[in-house]
């Protein structure tokens, strides 16, 4: 339970990363999620992104809305900021806190439930609008904490756990990620943490709109046979396009791979992701091959997993709207204020 | 047969026009040109939710006396707009003047007897004069507008001059708009000498008051108050609000080095994500607003609690419409107190504030700010269409350069670093109001999980019952903590000492300050007390307790300020007295005054005669 304490004590040899810090300095309260959850995971690969890519944990913002996913932040990151905030509306509190201060680093965390049912819509906008952050769906098709009722990610003909066949279609998010503009799309799989957590520090270092899809089976309501959210279901049927590799700036880049096995997309900090190829013919910068890609494998029932697309050229609603590069929530009154001899001005224009 | 009514800047002038033919400007000018004269007047659009077609009117109340409240009642009607004709006419006082364009012959039984024609052939002397079918119609305007001057006695240097302002970068416009001006001038002087009994002369009256719009007031009092961010849905009367703070943050509020932008503004999908944005924004140490009507705060209702349990400093505008559901979106009402007080599920209560003209809005604006960061709360600003979309006459904007924005209790990372204890909940200094930290502060120090759900002084989830009461507790400490810092209400007392008092507000204030002087001038003394904010101080329980009866002015259907007075303050109900207009318009003095009187006589205070007189 969260109110346990967490000893806060560790054994003097774990390794530490380049600011100092080792594993446990990332971790936040216990879990009081199920034993198993995929969610759990999760956090576990977050954890391990954020140490390895040397990121302060203050410097991280952490926002959610409601459910399962929703208490997830409470279990990585302990000494960074954290809001729990409404069912379904994490996007806009976040691109609030993003307009706020630009220097942080916004990690929104959601469900299945959260962001394609009651949050479709402010999923949407902020993604349509490009609020730099990543943007994390922990995606299990049902709703836990009420539960087990579908959510509105679960396929059409799966069978809940008491029996009843869902026969709404599912929302893709992915597919409206990568139809909204979402300049880093991913999706991947709680159970293949060598595959998730790249695609979480690709995410974090990417500017832009990042979305990661993380299909997260719920082991007390969605993962028994006739679910398309199972452990077992997703190891048959996953199809991984390719392998991600984020090295960082100023980090050797070495070359174990034949010409044509990898791709290298540069990014805006000068880091490099590079995609170790699994399929061969595709190519994660082309949005539009990305889409056909995706339904095509979807109708043959597999899922697409992998860094699915990178705009190698991201831009961020900060861009956009042309702001200035100090945090707007350090300014004061000498740059806010226009003074009284302004004021006069105008009034004297209003007569 | 009435005799025509004469009057020296003192009468209404309602122009009936349609929607979209280019009046507005047209109708401003000639309210601009009477106070550039020295001569106060009121103005006010009475306008329909459409962008073409409908009828629309504006009303110029001319009041050297500077009562600038809606009188009720016309005594120039401007009959531009044929489907409203009948309507128009009939609103005319006995012995008023009607304006219309007499290019077609109208028959004598479409007048009234008691009234003063006074025609022109507009049209025709617009198609006599200009070819292009557009700019017929917009002449015209413009042609009526120098009549009105011929026949009121509108000096016409004033009107040319705000004709050269107005098309100030666009002087070609400049020439036909004169000419114009002066056509209808000449016609009015050959057709229609001294047949108007009205006259605006020039006089002293004005000062250095200023002639403004309370949504573009309250903007400015935004970007003086150091609103960085602002999340908005387009709705009515609201938008002009959003919309001026999009203009005066081009104007202030640029970066000189770069160009850049100190402020972010978003158009959001709907009002539950620009209530979300501000929460986030605010959460994260930026100012920040958003501005909507009745429908919007009825969408943000489960944000606002959030915001008040979650202890977020956001800024509300309520820019208040006729309601309920989508309402009357162009009719002012002052209906969305309750819903504002009471927003949101469980146990809430919010800090609002009653500006009662666009200087107010102005100030209240950038007050609120500091109230939010100082309260930790929610802070709505209760406008309404009246003083948000019409221009008023009001004091000169007023700022004072040594003012510093109150961030609040925010702990710094000096603080932190120097071991001070943090506790997000935790009331150190005894007035309710906790710190709180900006995320990424501190790297040790200082984080916590904000929740919507329960938690301890310390921010540590807790489901515990007495952790909540002791939360909930606090809360309303800290609410007693805002009766210290709210403007305080105003008190003008009765010329001769009374037993009765009136509770108002807002932009029902004008009507009433000339409703108490015409009261007084019959005999009948009120105490007066402006309410400025809620939650109410001890003044305003005070002030009713000192009055055997009272009477409270507002805007709505069902009393809701009395509500909140008998709610908050624990009043017997039968002291309080409701005086309610809600058709949409602005309240008007004569009808406060009917209201007061009838009161009085039914509980005997006055005699009948004085009541119906």
């Amino acid at each position: 339970m969260t109110y346990l304490p967490k000893p806060k004590l560790h054994h003097p040899a774990l390794p530490k990363n380049a600011i100092g810090l080792t594993h446990r300095d990332y971790e936040g309260a216990i879990s009081t999620l199920c034993a198993g959850c995929g969610h759990d995971s999760i956090s576990a690969a977050i954890i391990q992104a954020c140490f390895e890519l040397d990121i302060e944990p203050h410097r991280i913002a952490k926002l959610s809305g409601i459910g399962c996913s929703s208490k997830t932040p409470t279990y990585f990151l302990g000494t960074a900021h954290g809001f729990n905030s409404v069912h379904g509306r994490m996007p806009s509190v976040l691109t609030g806190a993003n307009l706020a201060n630009r220097d942080l680093i916004y990690l929104g965390v959601s469900g299945d439930g959260d962001s394609a049912s009651i949050g479709l819509g402010q999923f949407a906008h902020c993604i349509r609008r490009g609020v730099d952050m990543v943007y994390i769906v922990e995606n299990n098709g049902v709703y836990g904490l009420t539960k087990g009722q579908f959510s509105a990610t679960a396929d059409k003909g799966s069978k809940s756990k008491r029996g009843v066949v869902n026969t709404d279609s599912p929302i893709d998010l992915v597919a409206l990620a990568l139809l909204l503009g979402a300049t880093y799309v991913g999706r991947s799989f709680s159970g293949d943490k060598p595959q998730l957590v790249p695609l979480i520090k690709g995410a974090l270092r990417h500017k832009g709109a990042a979305f990661l899809d993380v299909i997260s089976p719920c082991v007390t309501f969605n993962n028994h046979k006739g679910s398309t959210k199972s452990f077992d279901f997703v190891r048959e049927h996953n199809d991984a396009v390719n392998r991600l590799d984020v090295i960082l700036p100023k980090k050797p880049i070495t070359a174990d791979y034949e010409p044509g096995e990898v791709i290298d997309v540069p990014q805006h900090d000068g880091s490099i992701l590079r995609l170790i190829k699994l399929e061969a013919d595709y190519d994660p910068t082309d949005r539009v091959a990305a889409m056909d890609y995706l339904f095509e494998h979807r109708a043959r029932g597999e899922i697409v997993t992998g860094l699915l697309y990178v705009e190698p050229h991201a831009t961020d609603l900060h861009a956009e709207l042309g702001t200035v590069a100090t945090p707007l929530n350090r300014l004061g009154e000498a740059e806010l204020c226009p003074g009284s001899a302004a004021l006069a001005e105008f009034n004297a224009a209003h007569r | 047969m009435t005799a025509p009514i004469r009057a020296v800047n003192d009468f209404v002038v309602k122009f009936a026009n349609v929607n979209g033919s280019g009046s507005a400007s047209a109708n401003r000018l000639f309210a601009k040109a009477i106070l550039r004269m020295g001569v106060p007047v009121a103005t006010r659009n009475i306008f329909p939710s459409n962008i073409q077609g409908l009828p629309t009117w504006y009303e110029v109340r001319v009041s050297e006396a500077g009562w600038l409240g809606r009188r009720g009642g016309v005594d120039l009607a401007v009959t531009m707009n044929p489907q409203t004709f009948e309507k128009d006419q009939a609103e005319l006082e006995p012995g008023g003047y009607l304006f219309y364009d007499s290019t077609r012959q109208l028959p004598d039984s479409r007048f009234r007897r008691d009234i003063t024609r006074l025609g022109l052939p507009l049209t025709t002397i617009c198609n006599e004069h200009w070819s292009d079918p557009r700019q017929r119609q917009l002449m015209k305007n413009i042609v009526y507008v120098g009549a009105l001057a011929r026949l009121l006695g509108i000096d016409m240097a004033e009107l040319e001059r705000l004709v050269g302002e107005q098309f100030k970068g666009k002087e070609k416009l400049i020439e036909p708009n004169v000419e114009a001006l002066h056509l209808g001038f000449e016609h009015a002087g050959r057709e229609l000498a001294g047949a108007c009994g009205l006259e605006v002369r020039r006089a002293d009256a004005v000062g250095e008051r200023i002639f403004l719009e309370g949504n573009a007031a309250a903007a400015l009092g935004c970007v003086y108050g150091g609103a960085t961010v602002c999340a908005w849905y387009p709705i009515t009367p609201s938008t002009g609000l959003a919309e001026a703070f999009m203009r005066q943050c081009e104007r202030y509020r640029i970066e000189p080095e770069t160009g850049k932008k100190r402020f972010a503004i978003v158009q959001a999908e709907d009002e539950l994500a620009a209530i979300g944005i501000v929460i986030g924004a605010a959460w994260n140490g930026a100012r920040a607003f958003t501005a909507t009507s009745g429908p919007g705060i009825s969408l943000m209702q489960e944000f606002l609690g959030l915001a008040y349990f979650a202890e977020i400093p956001a800024v509300v505008f309520d820019v208040q419409r006729g309601g309920p559901s989508t309402g009357m979106p162009t009719r002012t009402q002052q209906s969305d107190i309750l819903a504002c007080a009471y927003a949101s599920h469980g146990d809430t209560k919010h800090v609002l504030l009653f500006p009662e003209d666009p200087a107010e809005c102005f100030a209240m604006a950038a007050d609120a700010f500091d109230l939010a960061d100082r309260l930790q709360t929610p802070v709505f600003v209760m406008m309404d269409l009246d003083i948000g979309m019409n221009e008023w006459l009001c004091r000169p904007l007023a700022w004072d350069d040594s003012r510093r924005y109150d961030r609040g209790k925010v702990m710094t990372f000096a603080d932190l670093e120097a071991g001070r204890e943090f506790g997000r909940y935790l009331d150190v200094d005894g007035d309710g109001i906790p710190y709180r930290t900006y995320p990424g502060t501190h790297p040790t120090r200082g984080a916590f999980f904000t929740r919507g759900t329960s938690r301890d002084r310390y921010a540590r989830y807790t489901e515990e019952g007495p952790a909540y009461v002791d939360n909930m507790q606090r809360l309303l400490k800290k609410l007693e903590t805002a009766k210290k810092l709210l403007p305080a209400p105003e008190l003008v007392p009765a010329a001769e000492p009374t037993r009765f008092g009136l509770i108002a507000f807002g932009s029902s204030m004008p009507s009433v300050r000339e409703a108490l002087a015409r009261l007084a001038e019959e005999g009948v003394h009120l105490d007066t007390l402006r309410v400025r904010a809620f939650p109410f101080s001890r003044a305003v329980e005070e002030f009713v307790a000192t009055h055997e009866r009272v009477f409270v002015v507002e805007q709505n259907r069902d009393g809701q300020l009395r509500q909140l007075l008998v709610n908050e303050c624990g009043i017997d109900p039968a002291r309080l007295w409701p005086v309610l207009h809600y058709d949409g318009t602005p309240v008007t003095a004569r009808f406060l005054i009917r209201a007061v009187l009838e009161r009085l006589s039914d509980a005997k205070v006055v005699p009948f005669r004085k009541a119906v007189s």
